[in-house]
């Protein structure tokens, strides 16, 4: 990169309000990004990389306002423009990609009117030049049908195809900078691989530099040429990526990649003798929609399922969003009634015993969710919490009590959390409770519904340690859901992949992951971001 | 790497997020109101003492004096004492001052009342239209009906049909609340009912009514204060308006309401009787208002973020 960089953020101090827990939200940054550059600013949450995004857009919201040093996008400092000059430069020279494209997205205008706007705002072209401009555009970011997206709104297409009018209004101008927000985050894998390749043969092409913010190392290996690793609103480590990837020499980004879940999955332990804890056999939940006057319309959120759990084993379901896991998951904890099908539990077929009969097994089949953020009622204690489910089943409140201090040591937490309320807790603490509440019901099946998806990559590796050391301790059947096949190549023994309600195929994870049967299943494989970086495995050794 | 064995430290002393009250009191606004609804607080309870005479006692020989005007009273033994009526006295010779004063009494009682009543009636009611799925559409049309009717004919009505009295003020100022309250409390079920901490107690087992009380009550609290504070507001005017009627609360218990009602024959000669009690009505309604609304900004979660 001879060239001048087309970003160069220099000295970058951005103020946090008075009462927040740090004072600078951005400290002393410097990072810059080339002409047909990608650049990865990666980091936890908190770390202050949307932060420095936002800044670099100037903007910033009311609270935080910057201290120190200076933003130069070709020379010009962003932080001094007024806000007629920001205007001009957003579209033109710089744009941005975010994170969720349904909010990015004007829900009450057509694509095409949404992308001519851009147009209109910073050109002089006439409106048929526009429509032709706009066609080109959306053959650029390889839409199908351009005519037709044209007028389509927001919610007629799919989270894909919506990133792409998104990145389409990004380079509508074909500006020097982009800067792309976790633009991947909220797609499914296959979607998200697509993405990235389309973003990298965009910026080849236009000879954009990008300035991108991930959290997922996958995807850092997958498109950047340099990192940036952030760490409490300082730059960690910054780099070539081959560099940091491989040789990283900060503690913190050793520790970073090192959480990352390998795609190989560990040698494990044969279950098969163990006795089966839960099975279903055809299960399936199918939705009805309209009546009375109009046709109803069914739809089905699993088919014809059929698993088994053993005792002591973990049991994946992996899929897209969609594809019926949480449906599953629930249907075997009945928090939502099976259509049809059974749910084989102590020998008893639990699927349609009424919410009375049902008391009983309530005890043996525990959830714990995704969000930890929402699992927890916020106006309970964490006692409260814990003691609720044994004291249900009649258990005395003193031993409810002890046995909510002994699981606590058990998740790692100290005795003093008993009185604290959930918002005094961060996301995998939280999540260390919410196990805990589980674990007091004494559970035969154990259902984690993505439970490490809301958490990050440090915390992540800590609460996936926690599941496998207390399905060992307890001998417990876990069946754990997760989008994320790094993830199920760690935990599970055996992984059912699922699509549109269906079971695709099913096996040993390891003879998964090595041999898939089934196109989809293939496909998921190579969809992972970084696959051929051995994360995990690479950084331990 | 193992998780066990070691553990975390948890985030520092109980520490409570930037207190509501200590949020509110910044607001301008909270304060004034907070200030003046103290002040009608304090005004209903000391009525005994503030320089009032009987609100109800009649005085013939001073009839309709203006504000200011030097009046002689005669006690039941015969002595007299001159007396300044400071807002001046009614056509039956009464003291304006001592009848607005005590009328706060009233005023307050039926505004906190029927918010309580209304909210009492409309939580249960919500609770179960929003979390047992088939008792919904009965309970929601019956609601539908009542809202069909108009608040102040249904009150008109209610009044008609039980007599005039305290407690039927109250309860007919209230029913016509109980749908509004109901409507958001079903709405805010339906939200909270999907959170996964309540399908977590469901999983351990909570039977229904404690899920409500324990996980999905406490939950509505917050919108629930100030949609009670709009409803305390309402019924002061409403019991106002149905006294101004001549059919609330019986004309020897002063209240704004019928104060201004009696007043209203000789408003354009004797303005004054009308216009003190309305000032207090409308300091009152305003007040309550506007802690409405300062409650409303501090208690959702969404204006905290927003720094």
């Amino acid at each position: 990169m001879a060239d001048a960089p087309v970003l160069e953020i220099r000295n970058l101090g951005i103020s946090l309000p008075v009462d927040a827990e740090r004072k600078l939200a951005v400290e002393a940054l410097n990072v810059a990004v080339g002409q047909r550059e990608i650049v990865c600013l990666v980091g936890e949450s908190g770390s202050g990389k949307s932060v420095t995004a936002l800044a670099a857009m100037g903007l910033l919201p009311r609270g935080l306002k910057p201290v120190s040093g200076e933003i130069l996008l070709q020379g010009e400092d962003v932080l001094k423009a007024t806000p007629q000059r920001l205007r001009q430069l957003r579209c033109t020279r710089m744009s941005m990609i975010f994170q969720e494209p349904m909010t990015a997205l004007n829900p009450v205008l057509t694509c095409g009117e949404q992308i001519d706007e851009v147009l209109r705002a910073h050109t002089q072209l006439d409106a048929a030049e526009r429509r032709a401009r706009v066609l080109a555009i959306l053959r650029q970011v390889r839409i199908d049908d351009p005519e037709r997206v044209i007028g389509a709104y927001p919610h007629q297409l799919s989270g894909g195809q919506r990133q792409r009018i998104v990145i389409a209004m990004a380079l509508a101008l074909e500006p020097v900078l982009v800067i792309a927000d976790e633009p991947t985050t909220a797609l499914d894998v296959t979607t998200q691989a697509q993405i990235l390749t389309l973003i990298k043969d965009l910026q080849r092409q236009f000879g954009t530099g990008v300035l991108f913010i991930t959290h997922d190392f996958g995807v850092v290996a997958e498109i950047a040429h340099r990192v940036a690793v952030m760490r409490h609103g300082q730059l960690v480590e910054y780099g070539p990526t081959e560099e940091v990837l491989k040789r990283p020499r900060a503690d913190y980004t050793k520790m970073l990649i090192k959480a990352v879940p390998g795609m190989t999955p560990p040698a494990r332990g044969e279950a098969s003798s163990r006795p089966i804890v839960v099975s279903t056999t055809g299960l399936t939940k199918a939705y009805s929609e309209g009546g009375w006057l109009r046709k109803t319309r069914t739809i089905s959120a699993a088919r014809d399922v059929t698993l088994s759990v053993r005792r002591g084993e973990t049991l994946g379901i992996v899929g897209e969003s969609g594809a019926g896991k949480s449906t599953v998951a629930r249907c075997i904890a009945r928090l939502v009634d099976p259509s049809s099908g059974s749910v084989t539990l102590g020998g008893e077929d639990i699927a349609r015993l009424s919410h009375v009969r049902l008391v009983p097994f309530r005890r043996k089949v525990q959830v714990i969710f995704q969000d930890p953020y929402r699992s927890l009622n916020p106006r309970r204690t964490v006692r409260q919490s814990l003691v609720e489910g044994p004291m249900n089943y009649g258990l005395p409140r003193d031993e409810a009590l002890a046995r909510a201090k002994g699981l606590l040591k058990l998740v790692g937490l100290d005795e003093a959390a008993l009185d604290r309320y959930p918002h005094q807790f961060s996301g995998g603490q939280r999540q260390r409770i919410c196990i805990a509440r589980a674990l007091a019901m004494e559970p035969e099946l154990l259902i984690a519904d993505e439970p490490v998806s809301a958490l990050d990559v440090s915390v992540q590796a800590q609460v996936l340690d926690l599941i496998e050391d207390v399905r060992k301790r307890l001998d417990l059947a876990v069946l754990f859901i997760t989008h994320d096949l790094r993830v199920a190549a760690r935990v599970c023994d055996r992984v059912v992949v699922m699509r549109r309600g269906e079971v695709v195929e099913q096996g040993p994870t390891a003879e998964l992951f090595r041999a898939p049967k089934q196109d989809y299943t293939r496909q998921l494989l190579a969809a992972a971001p970084g696959r051929e970086w051995r994360f995990g495995e690479t950084a331990a050794s | 790497m193992s998780a066990l064995g070691e553990t975390l430290p948890v985030a520092g002393a109980a520490r409570r997020p930037a207190g509501t009250f200590a949020r509110m009191a910044k607001s301008p606004g909270v304060m004034f109101g907070g200030a003046v609804l103290a002040l009608m607080l304090l005004i209903a309870l000391l009525a005994p003492v503030l320089g009032t005479i009987a609100p109800s006692a009649i005085n013939p020989a001073a009839r309709n004096k203006t504000p200011g005007a030097e009046i002689t009273m005669r006690a039941s033994d015969g002595t007299q004492t001159a007396r300044s009526a400071w807002m001046g006295t009614d056509s039956l010779g009464r003291d304006v001052y001592s009848r607005v004063i005590y009328g706060a009494r009233v005023s307050l009682i039926v505004g906190v009342a029927a918010a309580a009543v209304s909210v009492a009636i409309g939580l249960f009611f919500g609770l179960v239209a929003g979390y047992v799925r088939w008792l919904d559409g009965a309970v929601m049309r019956v609601m539908d009906g009542v809202m069909a009717i108009p608040g102040i004919l249904l009150a008109i009505a209610l009044v008609s049909l039980w007599g005039a009295g305290l407690a039927t003020v109250i309860v007919a100022v209230a029913v016509p609340e109980i749908p509004r309250v109901v409507r958001l409390v079903r709405s805010l079920v339906l939200s909270i009912r999907e959170e996964p901490y309540v399908e977590a107690a469901v999983a351990l087992g909570t039977p229904v009514p404690l899920i409500l009380l324990r996980h999905v009550m406490p939950n509505t609290v917050a919108p629930l204060i100030v949609q009670a504070t709009f409803i305390c507001a309402n019924s002061i005017l409403v019991e106002a308006i149905l006294s101004f009627l001549g059919i609330g609360i019986p004309p020897d218990i002063p209240t704004w309401g019928n104060i201004m009602a009696e007043g209203r024959a000789l408003f354009r000669l004797f303005p004054h009787i009308i216009f003190f009690p309305g000032v207090f009505l409308s300091l009152t309604v305003l007040a309550i208002n506007i802690v409405g609304d300062g409650l409303r900004d501090t208690l959702d979660p969404r204006m905290v973020k927003r720094i």
